[in-house]
């Protein structure tokens, strides 16, 4: 019944490949995957590739970080060209510096495993994004 | 469905605490249910928001100890719910339904909380915990950093230069921690200047220290009853006027999180229950975890204008005597905010504010009172409208 577990999202993302859920009923696309459509709450999706394309929408410096993290760095929420958007980090050589010029910057889809956390079910997958000009 | 009213509530002092949770739990749930004229053998349901209690003290199942904490009985459910940082408020709603859809008479609800012997990098790491952790967590996103992404969309979608944002929002801060220095229950009693909330260190960008609730201890409860008990049992019942509860999504899904629909649907299910509008409400308690979020809560609960939240704090609307009162408590911001009990601490406030109990920080021939209260990254919110 599910089309794209979180495994098959994360596996895809480790090659930079992004894979979400159009719907067949509105044309929306879901992602990261859920069992019904973002739109219109179907449960009519196929599984679809993306761009990796897109633009940032905001953006903080972490400077206090959670058990198990080293600040610095730089989380984004990200507007991909296909209209979703999506949660993830910004691959920043001086994460410090970041100012609201972030936001609008193109930026191209990447991933970094994460795997040093406690109480998971595994591994997770992130985003991570870099800037393109 | 029957008309339901506050009697008794009670609070501890917010901040470190050296009690345990179920000890923090019994000192507020038995000054309630003393200030209600009543005994635990007449307490027929609890329902309790605790958030982290298995990882701050290896508690889960924790609703049946607190019972059994205070002398409830054997036919007395016991049930803690979850919803992040609005668990205390998700408790006093389920109260609520549970006393007006008539199937018990006398309910009490609470939260508490207890993790400021846990350390930031261990608080941070638990309370992240409230985001979704398969898409959110992974990136090492923290809760202050949810809100200074926040208040970077806003400056942005309102095109309010950086600065001039990070001042207004500096100025809730100092009206809070104003505020919050006529409540001896405060968890800091201390004013601050704008200077000092610019000047601490950046926590995420832009939030710095003082942008930023502290983690604190603490317990807070309720006792709710039908309106014909309460009005035997004390010389003031509050009446609850309206509820609401809505849902969000995870950011990204989100998308615009100034505008939280979470929010706007909790609050329209309150106020149409209330049968008021924004301009009715005297007197508010707000889910200011972080400054910007008073300012998008302001505005979402129909006080200000989109995008005019931050003006209205700069000119004082939001003070005591301003047009409205703002988090006369202090807030979370200056009171404290032990996750699981401030949905109930808030209900305090409005209730105390409603009987004119509140001395130096009374707001003046206050009628109805309202509390919001947010979990997760406007995950959950809870709305309760109270009135005299």
């Amino acid at each position: 019944m599910y089309k794209l577990t979180h495994v098959q999202y994360f596996e895809a993302l480790k090659e930079n490949i992004l894979k979400g859920l159009k719907c067949l009923d509105c044309g929306t696309i879901t992602v990261p995957p859920k069992a019904t459509c973002d739109e219109c709450g179907s449960t009519n999706q196929e599984v679809t590739q993306l761009s990796g394309e897109g633009a940032i929408r905001t953006f903080t410096v972490i400077r206090v970080a959670p058990e198990g993290f080293k600040a610095p760095y730089v989380v984004v929420l990200a507007q991909l060209r296909e209209g979703p958007w999506l949660t993830g980090l910004l691959d920043a050589p001086q994460p410090e510096s970041a100012t609201m010029e972030l936001i609008g910057k193109k930026v191209k889809l990447g991933h970094r495993v994460v795997e040093h956390m406690k109480y998971t079910s595994g591994p997770g997958v992130v985003p991570l994004f870099s800037p393109v000009d | 469905m029957r008309e339901v009213a506050v009697l008794g509530v009670g609070m501890t002092k917010f901040g470190p605490s050296g009690l345990s949770l179920k000890e923090l739990f019994a000192e507020a749930a038995l000054e309630a249910i003393a200030e209600s004229h009543l005994t635990s053998k007449d307490i027929q349901a609890l329902v309790i928001g605790n958030v982290l209690g298995d990882f701050a003290e290896r508690q889960m199942n924790l609703a049946p100890l607190l019972a059994d904490e205070i002398g409830l009985g054997a036919n007395v459910p016991a049930t803690r719910v979850e919803g992040g940082c609005a668990s205390g408020s998700v408790a006093f709603r389920d109260a609520f339904m549970w006393v007006a859809s008539g199937f018990y008479d006398i309910v009490i609800a609470g939260g508490v909380e207890k993790f400021t012997h846990m350390g930031t990098p261990q608080v941070t790491s638990a309370l992240a915990m409230i985001e979704d952790s398969l898409y959110e967590e992974f990136t090492g996103l923290t809760f202050p950093g949810v809100f200074a992404m926040l208040a970077h969309q806003y400056a942005d979608k309102y095109s309010i230069p950086l600065p001039v944002l990070k001042e207004r929002m500096a100025r809730v801060a100092v009206k809070n921690h104003y505020h919050g220095t006529m409540n001896p229950l405060a968890q800091f009693q201390k004013e601050i200047t704008v200077e000092k909330v610019l000047s601490s260190p950046m926590v995420c960008d832009p939030l710095q220290v003082f942008d930023c609730c502290p983690i604190s201890d603490g317990a807070a409860a309720v006792v709710l009853a039908s309106r014909e008990i309460a009005e035997r049992k004390v010389a003031k019942p509050i009446k609850v006027l309206g509820v609401g509860q809505g849902t969000g999504r995870p950011l990204s899904r989100q998308k615009d999180f100034t505008v939280m629909r979470a929010r706007l649907a909790s609050s329209s299910q309150a106020y149409q229950m209330a049968g008021i509008e924004p301009r009715h409400v005297d007197v508010v308690e707000l889910h200011d975890c972080f400054t910007i979020a008073e300012i998008v809560a302001s505005e979402c609960l129909g006080f200000f204008e989109f995008g005019k939240g931050s003006l209205a704090a700069e000119v004082g609307e939001t003070r005591l005597g301003g047009r409205i009162p703002i988090n006369p408590s202090g807030g979370l911001k200056s009171k404290g905010h032990p996750v699981g009990a401030t949905g109930c601490a808030q209900v305090y406030e409005i209730a105390k504010q409603l009987r004119e109990e509140c001395g130096p920080r009374q707001v003046e021939g206050a009628r109805i009172g309202m509390t919001d209260t947010l979990g997760g990254t406007g995950t959950v919110v809870v709305n309760i409208i109270l009135g005299r």
